[in-house]
């Protein structure tokens, strides 16, 4: 009897430990290992960061060359004084690592397909849509070539080391809360991975296209091309390019010839044929924000109050936690550099030294094409190419699945790229087709160069050396000096196109639909210190039509926020830091000033119910801005809204595969123009003929429903309707910020949406003494446990800024605002 | 007096023992059972020092850690799970985690020393 007893026990035991040491599913997901996980001296409790934290700290580790010392103000902010490039990234990529190892881990991941190895077999479809678009491929190329150049590699490899010293420094029980969480480990730091990471960005920022090429060819086909043009048109009435019209541009270096048979065999071909989706199983991929984007300007000193100039900047991407961003100085013998970093990557991508300072906005232009290519047969090992069959590379791709089997698949490389699109993996907007996908990210890409050359430029001509290394993803680089230069550069390598050329599928079996070349980068649109004063961009077209080459198809270029920012700008005299900070935080909508006249013109006031007539008068009575408390934002935002539907949608419904929506720009200006009754027609009502007053009135009436609801349900105001929130990587609410009261939008300025918009602001005055005002949508620390986690996100909200601590070294040690100092020695 | 030193001893050797975080979370289950076959007492006493003894550890040592964390990491925790945001229940929870797992360790231990007995007396006879 007493064995029995004896067994119970040992089995309850036995058993008790075995459920609280196995992860459960739960829908999806599974849960942590419960008695790990709440186990006080292993698990979460771990993470529970006393809000006294002491952060000092003293670090030996033998492969320094020197001494560093690390200021650590009451933000977080660490200021690294180091005696060589070597020390001075070893302990940017210590200091990521201490603060965010799991974020840095899990978003090279992503970007090398991997996140099956973390979250199981939910993570397939992102795994095999980045390693058949090359990111891993694209990494491995940009590595090889920046490995050339000694400093580029010493500094990779140096961090890369930093965050290894960090990652071996760390006890089981101090591993970040994520980890514990889904129950991993943390794996070793390689050079590549920050290759992984600049090719995350290089997706997020001109990787749409890798789905817009998709869905405008079957606009194309849908609509025929004659309509397809009035859709989509490349015109924008109102732009006002980044490179101010009336610039004069040189003759192109390089003209591309059309193919003969482009106009039958490619753009004008009316393929009503594809109208069927495909029969395969469509796979769920990710797709960059399309409002991915920044504002950046620089104004010069003859239109400052200081007389210095001043450099703003605020990229609009995904508001995450923990945050893209993390705030830091870097000082060397040789350059002494304050701004916003990349965890993932070493030196400081938005910010200023002792001499300059400079920002970046998204150029938008088409680096990325998809090609029809033909194959022989299922084995996918020769394409056709001019009638003669090819050998693809084979690259060999395994997909690690947690709690499950690998997936093993081939994806064969072509001379445009990797196969992106086969019957293997496809969408149904993709038809079945085998597409391969040529991207300037995939060839050889030293950028990172770039940056770390403009960390140590001192004039208009470093900065011109720097950002010459920068290929992929475009951007607009803004730039000003302490000696009073003010420039602006739309830098990349961007292809000589043809018009239209990869704005469809092209065909892939000709070579003359191949990239003929690229622009010449001395041909780069730029302007250095104009007569008005500044320079600016907002993601807008880069020049009018005089500029020599294709830019691309419009729907790459928002219209109004550049609008807005250039009528401000011309506007200000006597510019201070407060007023480029009340600037960016600005919620007015250009859009809108325009479109509400024309809206109000349509809308017959006779004959409109009570609560019609009540919300008119307060779309009449709006202020035009995005304010958190505006009721009028709410009500422009959901007639517009049902407008489009009431316009479009209509003719829209009739396609099976996906098309994109017209861009607001192309109503809104037909509507300006008196041509808006283009397909303004409800083709479901038969013997009646709808006008564009039918339409707004239609729509109008379709709002005020809406806002009626919205009305009783007390989220009538911009802030609540519009409902900003900034989310954990793992989109778990309990870790993220919601219902944050921010205004803003699309075509303002202050572009914050429901979760995107300006996660890094910056202000910098270029006065002797630099003055620098810079706040970001987090918080230093990524551990959900740390009070440092979202200290910004209260003051990032309100619009308001921290001055930038840009600490000297004689100084730091006596500076009231450190708080903490961290020191690195090699014995 | 037996059933004090019995609750401690297991609070401190789970503690000890607890140090070692290579090992897994559940080492303390070794140390309980070995407390209640060293420290004779009835079965009901056996089980509920060892409950209590990792019971109250777990317990406290989170609310020190909550305590100085001024609940930010525990209120998020206590959102996911989902426990509606109170600490205090993700504290109870906690201790009742550590002392359930160390109870039947204890009553495993107790039944041990009973079997061994029981042995014991056979072969002597």
């Amino acid at each position: 009897m007493r064995f029995v007893y004896l067994s119970f026990s040992l089995f309850i035991t036995v058993a008790l430990i075995w459920a609280l040491n196995t992860r459960w599913s739960t829908g999806s997901s599974k849960t942590p290992r419960l008695g790990y996980f709440l186990s006080p001296q292993q698990g979460f409790w771990q993470n529970a960061e006393s809000v006294s934290a002491d952060f000092n700290q003293e670090i030996k580790s033998p492969e320094l060359k020197g001494k560093v010392d690390v200021y650590v103000d009451g933000r977080m902010v660490p200021h690294v004084f180091a005696e060589n490039d070597f020390d001075a990234y070893f302990v940017q990529g210590f200091l990521h690592a201490k603060f965010r190892l799991w974020q840095m881990e899990f978003q090279t991941h992503a970007a090398a397909g991997r996140i099956s190895e973390v979250i199981g077999k939910v993570g397939l479809d992102n795994d095999r849509f980045f390693r058949r678009l090359g990111m891993v491929y694209g990494a491995e190329q940009a590595m090889a070539a920046t490995d050339m150049d000694t400093a580029m590699k010493l500094s990779v490899n140096a961090y890369a080391a930093g965050v290894n010293a960090y990652i071996r420094s760390l006890q089981p029980e101090q591993i970040p809360f994520e980890y514990k969480l889904l129950d991993y480990q943390p794996e070793s730091w390689t050079p590549l991975k920050t290759y992984l990471f600049l090719m995350y960005m290089a997706y997020d920022l001109s990787g749409a296209d890798a789905n817009m090429d998709l869905q405008m060819t079957n606009a194309k086909n849908y609509f025929g091309w004659d309509n397809f043009k009035q859709l989509y048109p490349n015109l924008q009435d109102s732009l006002d390019p980044i490179i101010p019209r009336g610039t004069a541009y040189s003759k192109a270096a390089l003209i591309p010839k059309t193919p003969s048979d482009a106009p039958d065999r490619y753009y004008s071909r009316n393929d009503t044929s594809v109208q069927k989706a495909s029969a395969y199983n469509p796979v769920s991929m990710p797709t960059p924000d399309p409002g991915n984007g920044s504002n950046n300007w620089a104004v010069s000193g003859t239109k400052t109050k200081s007389k210095a100039p001043i450099l703003c900047n605020d990229p609009h991407l995904a508001l995450n936690l923990p945050s893209l961003w993390f705030e830091m100085q870097i000082s060397t013998p040789s350059h002494n550099t304050y701004g916003a970093s990349f965890p993932g990557a070493p030196a400081v991508v938005i910010g200023f030294n002792d001499s300059i300072a400079w920002g970046v906005t998204n150029a938008g232009r088409d680096v990325m094409d998809l090609y029809n290519v033909r194959f022989k047969d299922e084995l996918k090992k020769e394409y056709l190419m001019n009638g003669n069959w090819i050998l693809a590379e084979q690259r060999q791709e395994v997909i690690q699945v947690r709690d499950g089997a690998n997936l093993s698949e081939v994806v064969p490389i072509t001379q445009y790229g990797p196969v992106l699109y086969d019957k293997d993996f496809n969408k149904p907007d993709a038809r079945g087709l085998t597409l391969a996908v040529k991207w300037t990210a995939n060839t050889a890409n030293a950028g990172i160069k770039a940056f770390y050359l403009l960390n140590r430029a001192k004039n208009y001509n470093d900065y011109l050396a720097a950002i010459r290394n920068w290929t992929c993803p475009g951007q607009n680089f803004v730039f000003a000096s302490k000696t009073g230069d003010i420039a602006i550069r739309q830098q990349g390598s961007f292809v000589a196109r043809w018009k239209h050329q990869g704005d469809f599928v092209m065909p892939g079996t000709d070579s003359v639909y191949q990239w003929q070349g690229m622009i010449p980068m001395e041909e780069n649109p730029a302007i250095k210190n104009p007569v008005r004063g500044f320079v600016s961009s907002a993601n807008q077209k880069v020049t009018d039509s005089t500029y020599p080459y294709y830019l691309g198809a419009a729907h790459h270029f928002p219209l109004y926020r550049g609008i807005a920012v250039n009528k401000k700008l011309s506007a200000l005299e006597n510019i201070t830091p407060d007023d480029m900070m009340k600037m960016q935080t600005n919620n007015y909508n250009v859009f809108a000033e325009m479109a509400r006249p024309v809206l109000m013109k349509y809308i017959d006031k006779n004959g409109l119910t009570p609560s019609e007539k009540k919300f008119l008068a307060l779309l009449e009575t709006w202020n035009l801005k995005g304010d958190p408390q505006e009721k009028g934002a709410t009500i422009f935002r959901c007639i517009w809204d049902s407008l489009e539907v009431a316009v479009w949608g209509d003719e829209l419904a009739g396609s099976k595969l996906n098309l994109p929506n017209p861009d607001s720009y192309t109503l809104l200006e037909r509507m300006l123009r008196g041509t808006a009754d283009f397909m303004a027609d409800d083709i479901t009502t038969k013997g009646k003929t709808e006008t564009i007053q039918d339409d707004v009135m239609t729509a109008y009436r379709k709002a005020c429903k809406a806002l009626e609801v919205m009305e009783q349900n007390g989220t009538l105001e911009w802030a609540k309707s519009k409902d900003t929130y900034i989310r954990h990587l793992l989109r778990i609410p309990a870790l993220s910020r919601l219902h944050l009261p921010i205004g803003g939008g699309e075509d303002m300025i202050n572009a914050t949406k429901s979760n995107h918009g300006p996660g890094w602001r910056m202000v910098v005055h270029l006065t002797a003494e630099t003055e620098a005002y810079c706040v970001y949508s987090g918080g230093q620390s990524g551990n959900p446990g740390s009070v440092y986690f979202d200290t910004f996100v209260n003051a990032w909200a309100e619009g308001t800024y921290y001055k930038a601590l840009f600490l000297k070294k004689e100084t730091a040690t006596s500076n009231d605002q450190v708080k903490w100092r961290i020191t690195f020695a090699n014995n | 007096m037996k059933f004090l030193v019995s609750v401690l001893l297991t609070a401190y050797l789970g503690y000890a023992i607890g140090v070692y975080t290579h090992l897994p979370w559940w080492s303390f289950a070794i140390t309980s059972l070995l407390i209640a076959l060293a420290i004779r007492q009835t079965m009901f006493s056996s089980f509920i020092a060892g409950f209590l003894g990792m019971f109250l550890l777990w317990f406290v040592l989170a609310l020190i850690k909550d305590s100085a964390n001024q609940h930010i990491l525990s209120q998020r925790v206590a959102t996911l799970f989902p426990l509606g945001g109170s600490s205090m229940l993700l504290i109870l929870i906690t201790g009742l985690v550590g002392g359930l797992v160390s109870g039947f360790a204890a009553l495993t231990g107790y039944q041990f020393s009973k079997s061994a007995k029981a042995i014991l007396s056979i072969n002597l006879e």
